[in-house]
């Protein structure tokens, strides 16, 4: 497991305490994340990981499971080409 | 852990403690008495720099870190809740456009929000919507290069003075942020008069009728006007309120320490009755305590930690709450002249009272903070 995916999982877990998120699971589907959820996890994203998410990240499938979260983290720490 | 205010942090508080004493604090109960802000106070605000107090430098703005903005709050609230009100919806509309805002939109607005050349409000709530903002009835439609904003907005803070406003509405269901300017045609607003506290606020109620606006001024993303904008913007309107709330309890406090050393009843001064005493301490210790959390929410914020959110919500509930008992308090011991115009404090008490209403009541406060703890065991 990388460094992103136990980071963020242990952020997330403040949410889900009694339960076990698999990578491939589906964040906003389980129902208990409320309406401040979606600024804490950029704040999250943009203090541990030192990126910047911007209006064009904004989708919710960058967000939906660890699995997407990792992958987007590591497209935002990718040099630019 | 050290809780202590730099040099620079202290040096600014001391400036803006003159600043308010000199060019606020002489006009808030005019303000109060003719529900309007007066002009000269808000050209020195700006000329001041307090417009852009929330901004970063490389827009024009002060570039403050979260503790300054918080001591500058606390200042202008002692001062005057209506002017601190300015700086929050002021602020509410652009951190809003420097967070998600294009860059087009930041290079328009932002300098001219930085120095006051322009004012900006906030434009959520609606006549039959307030806590509940995902039910907000404005709605805005495509027309090919423009989007067209039909709805009501009410209580809106600065409504009749602010020259652009950040409205929500409603876009196929999916609430999204535009900036409305007030020259767009379609756009009128109507003055609020009547208000129990906060009267200088200038409040409006803003109405769209087919008001166009160019397509470019949807900001952030169609359907994140809540989770996205509105938030982060009523994050920011929630500490500031809270920061005033303190100013305003300061300045409940330091009306009674003057006047229970020189008015006196059987024969001595009331800071020699007991009773007084007490309320005086009470004062002393909830004014500190929601002092501290407002550090904390600042520091939070300051480091980007995501907690930072929470804790602004505790500061802001505490902060609130206090207020109220506090300036009930100035009033009990003010006695009849707390009840009349000739002293500030009836003022201080019908100002607190709004705090526990705007930026999230006392009620939504309760259930979030609870069902926040509850889900974390």
């Amino acid at each position: 497991m990388n460094d992103i995916n136990v980071k963020t999982r242990k952020f997330l877990s403040r949410f889900f305490k009694k339960h076990e998120l698999a990578d491939q699971e589906d964040i906003f589907a389980l129902g208990f994340v409320n309406s401040l959820f979606a600024m804490q996890l950029v704040m999250f994203l943009e203090k541990e990981f030192g990126i910047t998410v911007d209006t064009t990240d904004l989708d919710l499938d960058n967000f939906r499971t660890i699995a997407k979260i990792v992958e987007f983290v590591e497209k935002k720490q990718a040099p630019v080409a | 852990m050290i809780i202590e205010l730099t040099e620079e942090q202290r040096s600014l508080q001391e400036k803006f403690r003159e600043f308010v004493d000199r060019e606020i604090v002489p006009y808030a109960a005019e303000n109060d008495r003719e529900e309007h802000l007066n002009p000269a106070m808000v050209r020195k605000m700006a000329e001041a720099g307090l417009m852009g107090s929330m901004l970063p430098t490389s827009v024009g703005g002060s570039g403050f870190d979260d503790i300054t903005i918080g001591l500058l709050n606390e200042e202008v609230g002692r001062g005057c809740t209506s002017a601190r009100n300015l700086l929050t919806v002021h602020g509410m509309m652009g951190l809003a456009l420097l967070r998600w805002g294009t860059p087009e939109q930041k290079k328009t607005w932002l300098p001219a929000l930085a120095d006051g050349e322009k004012i900006g409000a906030f434009g959520l709530s609606e006549p039959e919507v307030g806590s509940d903002a995902k039910s907000i009835q404005t709605t805005a439609v495509l027309d090919g290069d423009e989007w067209v904003l039909n709805g009501v907005k009410r209580w809106i803070t600065m409504g009749m003075l602010a020259d652009v406003f950040l409205i929500f509405a409603q876009v196929d269901g999916q609430p999204s942020a535009f900036i409305v300017e007030s020259d767009r045609p379609g756009f009128s607003r109507k003055p609020i008069t009547g208000m129990l506290g906060s009267r200088g606020s200038m409040l409006a109620e803003l109405h769209m009728n087919n008001c166009r606006i160019p397509k470019d001024n949807l900001v952030c993303k169609i359907g994140m006007g809540l989770s996205h904008v509105a938030l982060s913007c009523l994050d920011y309107g929630r500490y500031t309120v809270a920061w005033g709330c303190i100013g305003l309890a300061q300045a409940c406090l330091e009306a009674c320490l003057q006047y229970v050393k020189t008015r006196e009843q059987f024969g001595k001064k009331l800071g020699e009755f007991q009773l007084i005493q007490k309320m005086i301490t009470e004062m002393v210790v909830q004014i500190k305590a929601s002092r501290l959390l407002c550090l904390q929410a600042g520091y939070l914020k300051q480091v980007g930690d995501p907690d930072g959110i929470m804790e602004t919500w505790v500061a802001k509930y505490s902060a609130s709450v206090m207020v109220s008992k506090v300036a009930g308090d100035t009033v009990q011991i003010h006695g009849g002249n707390g009840c009349h115009q000739d002293y500030p404090v009836e003022r201080f008490y019908r100002d607190a009272k709004i705090n526990e209403i705007i930026e999230g009541s006392t009620q939504v406060h309760e259930y979030l903070i609870a069902r926040n703890v509850l889900q974390s065991v």
